[in-house]
């Protein structure tokens, strides 16, 4: 009969279409993890010795730490000796001054990558700071910026220009002392993006890091810091790729949101790393810290997050609602599809009274993937009236991947409200048939059905994003089903 | 002049893994025509529409489905409703998150592609859709709504004859319609299915009761028992079905 019976099972290779290398001279240090090398990094970008030191002491703290075994994804030990810590492309005469100065093969990769970032031709009504390995590329529209006294740079240039504020923020919603990723990455951290948002300022448009891994043997350990003073607003958003290569590659990023008094933060991820090939092999492992601070009283942080990519994707953008009113949001598409592993999901930490949280996460397991969320919302004994809902659902396509829920609720007054919703769906023949049955072709059916199941947080996406997202969503699943 | 034929099943013998359900069944349909397939419960009438649409799991043992000159069971289920076959589903299916109107217009523009014809934009489409959701007087919202989420059963059956209306096939296949749905649901149905009757177009209407040929009136009435069709006859033949029942239709 027909063909579309052997549907859900066979799998044929998917395209990564960000797996080319630019071929530009780099620099890296020797492969190795040691004080040396620290302060080596350090001495590279010219820190203060404050700086130099608190990596130090996360450097030493961090090798006190056992490696953590709760999560659940798999991976082999990795040897963090044979790690090269900092790489950056070989600089030619003196630093560029302005974008249009840097390397063309550079300006060429995130042409390529759908970046453009000179003057001509760049993104309109976004502002991009662009990752190159350890170094910060360049960033768009500084000048305009500047002009309502916005702050947006790289995390180097943050460190020399606006000493105080780096020193008073970092660290403070994610010390060295986490966990042990964490650790790592204050120890050997390169870049990252830094933007301040003054009181009252409404960033008229969207920031956004674009981070490219290029080098091979080599690992991105950034960290971003991102403040809202009293009543300012943002919109953020992080894209990502990374080259086809068949090593397991690790990006250990830090990040860290704080919203004063009536600050809002939005921080939207399309994460698509390299994910391997359909055996496994290669591909980013993605451990990332990722939390919030909302400091001020009705404050608000959202993280969104759409994640398809990376061999292991392991990280709970979370939120500490201090403030009283404060709203903390978590919107999050997991897909995996082959060999690739998901540990994902958020931390609400009630503090304050009235806080409220909401939580919708959507997992999609296709392949032999194997994607879990994990939550943790916790109502402290101060937190009165707060409120909390949480809604998780996960759709399997095909029999040979996994879905898993791991939600932990801590309650410690009875003011407070919590709701928690969970389902389970199996992409359904009868789904595909009907979808057959008016003329859409089967890869075309799941794809709909996948983004009617994703909607909810689809549309918390900045618009240009939901629209990529979408369409990254597409080429992830293409060939989960046959 | 002879009219042209639509759909011609000879000997058909189907069934599920090593169980046969359809044992010889043969029917030809033309253009302009509405049959009537009736029969009990477990005779086959569903098995035969999900065999004509290309749903999965059927295995064709014998006989043969020509549909417009094609061997029908050579195509993909997507390739049959493209070529202007289509299935009004018995239970049609949710798909939440999937916005009926986009869901409709997708489905249109495939078959328009294979066609070669343009594909209609939103204004075009929704224009196309104002007239025809009247005929079935359905509420404007359904078309903001998911696809079938949170329908009642009428309004699902409904909407199966409404996308019907804008898909235009040229081969209807109506399965139990009716089953589910209140008299005054019925006819609205039936209305609508009776303006949709084309001249060179086709209905397999397939139902277990008389009461929708009351409102859909066929060209010919097949009853079906055991997997084949032991009866053939015009509109008088249901009649006679639902003034003696189907025993005595048997044992002739």
């Amino acid at each position: 009969m027909s063909t579309a019976t052997d549907t859900i099972e066979s799998l044929v290779k998917q395209e990564y279409k960000y797996g080319f290398v630019t071929d530009v001279e780099s620099e890296s240090t020797p492969p190795g993890l040691s004080e040396e090398t620290i302060r080596h990094i350090s001495a590279k970008k010219n820190e203060p010795a404050w700086l130099t030191d608190w990596r130090i002491k996360a450097f030493r703290y961090w090798q006190t730490m056992p490696e953590p075994t709760w999560q659940f994804v798999k991976y082999p030990k990795i040897d963090f000796q044979a790690i090269s810590y900092f790489s950056q492309p070989k600089p030619k005469g003196d630093a560029p001054k302005s974008l249009d100065e840097v390397d063309p093969k550079l300006l060429e990769t995130y042409e390529k990558l759908g970046i453009p970032l000179r003057e001509r031709g760049r993104l309109a009504g976004v502002a991009v700071d662009a990752i190159f390995d350890s170094v910060s590329v360049g960033t768009t529209y500084r000048e305009d910026l500047a002009k309502k006294g916005i702050i947006f740079c790289s995390f180097s240039e943050a460190v020399h220009a606006h000493p105080d504020l780096v020193k008073k923020y970092l660290g403070s919603v994610v010390p060295y002392t986490d966990n042990y990723y964490a650790a790592l990455n204050s120890a050997v951290f390169t870049d990252g993006s830094f933007c301040y948002i003054p009181k009252g300022v409404r960033c008229p448009m969207e920031l956004s890091t674009y981070f490219r891994i290029n080098a091979a043997k080599s690992g991105q350990f950034e960290r971003t810091l991102i403040i809202a003073d009293d009543g300012g607003q943002v919109s953020y958003l992080e894209g990502c790729t990374a080259p086809m290569r068949d090593e397991n590659q690790l990006h250990a990023a830090v990040v860290e949101l704080v919203a004063l008094e009536s600050a809002e933060i939005k921080y939207s991820t399309v994460q698509n790393w390299y994910p391997g090939d359909e055996n496994g092999v290669g591909g980013i492992y993605n451990f990332v810290t990722k939390r919030g601070l909302c400091k001020g009283k009705n404050s608000r942080i959202t993280w969104t997050q759409v994640e398809t990519g990376s061999a292991i994707t392991w990280k709970y953008p979370s939120c500490i609602l201090l403030g009283d009113g404060s709203k903390g949001e978590f919107y999050s598409v997991a897909v995996v599809n082959n060999m690739q592993q998901a540990d994902t999901g958020t931390k609400m930490i009630h503090i304050g009274k009235n806080t409220k949280s909401t939580i919708v996460s959507k997992g999609i397991s296709a392949g032999r993937g194997q994607n879990s969320y994990r939550g943790l919302v916790e109502i402290r004994k101060t937190a009165a009236n707060s409120r909390n809902f949480s809604q998780c659902d996960s759709m399997l396509i095909g029999a040979k991947c996994g879905a898993h829920t791991f939600p932990y609720i801590e309650v410690k007054n009875t003011s407070s409200s919590v709701e928690h919703e969970a389902s389970t769906s199996k992409i359904g023949e009868d789904q595909i048939f009907y979808c057959n049955s008016r003329g859409l072709s089967t890869q075309d059916a799941v794809n709909m059905i996948v983004n009617g199941f994703c909607k909810e947080v689809f549309k918390e996406l900045p618009m240009e994003f939901a629209v990529e997202a979408q369409k990254l969503l597409g080429v992830s699943l293409e060939g989960s089903v046959g | 002049m002879s009219k042209q034929t639509i759909l011609e099943i000879k000997n058909l013998h189907a069934g599920v893994e090593t169980k046969p359900i359809l044992k010889g069944f043969s029917l030809s349909i033309n253009a302009g025509e509405v049959h009537a397939l009736m029969g009990l419960n477990g005779s086959g009438k569903s098995t035969l529409a999900a065999i004509l649409a290309g749903r999965a799991g059927y295995e064709v043992t014998a006989g043969t489905v020509n549909y417009l000159g094609q061997d029908l069971l050579d195509l993909d289920p997507e390739e049959r409703a493209r070529a202007g076959v289509f299935l009004a589903f018995q239970y049609p299916v949710e798909i939440p998150g999937v916005n009926s109107t986009y869901f409709l217009k997708a489905a249109l523009n495939e078959i328009r592609k294979s066609k070669g014809q343009p594909e209609l934009d939103a204004i075009e489409f929704l224009e196309l859709v104002k007239d025809k959701i009247k005929l079935l007087e359905l509420k404007d919202d359904l078309l903001r709504r998911s696809v079938n989420e949170g329908f009642s059963g009428g309004e699902k059956k409904r909407n199966e004859i409404f996308q019907m209306a804008v898909l235009e096939p040229r081969l209807a296949i109506l399965d139990e319609t009716d089953s589910g749905l209140d008299i005054d649901a019925l006819k609205i149905v039936a209305g609508g299915v009776n303006k949709l009757k084309r001249a060179d177009s086709a209905q397999l209407v397939i139902t277990h009761y008389q009461r929708l040929l009351n409102y859909i009136v066929p060209d010919f009435v097949h009853v079906m028992a055991d997997g084949k069709i032991v009866k053939s006859g015009g509109k008088e033949l249901a009649l006679e079905l639902e003034a003696n029942g189907y025993e005595a239709i048997l044992k002739q």
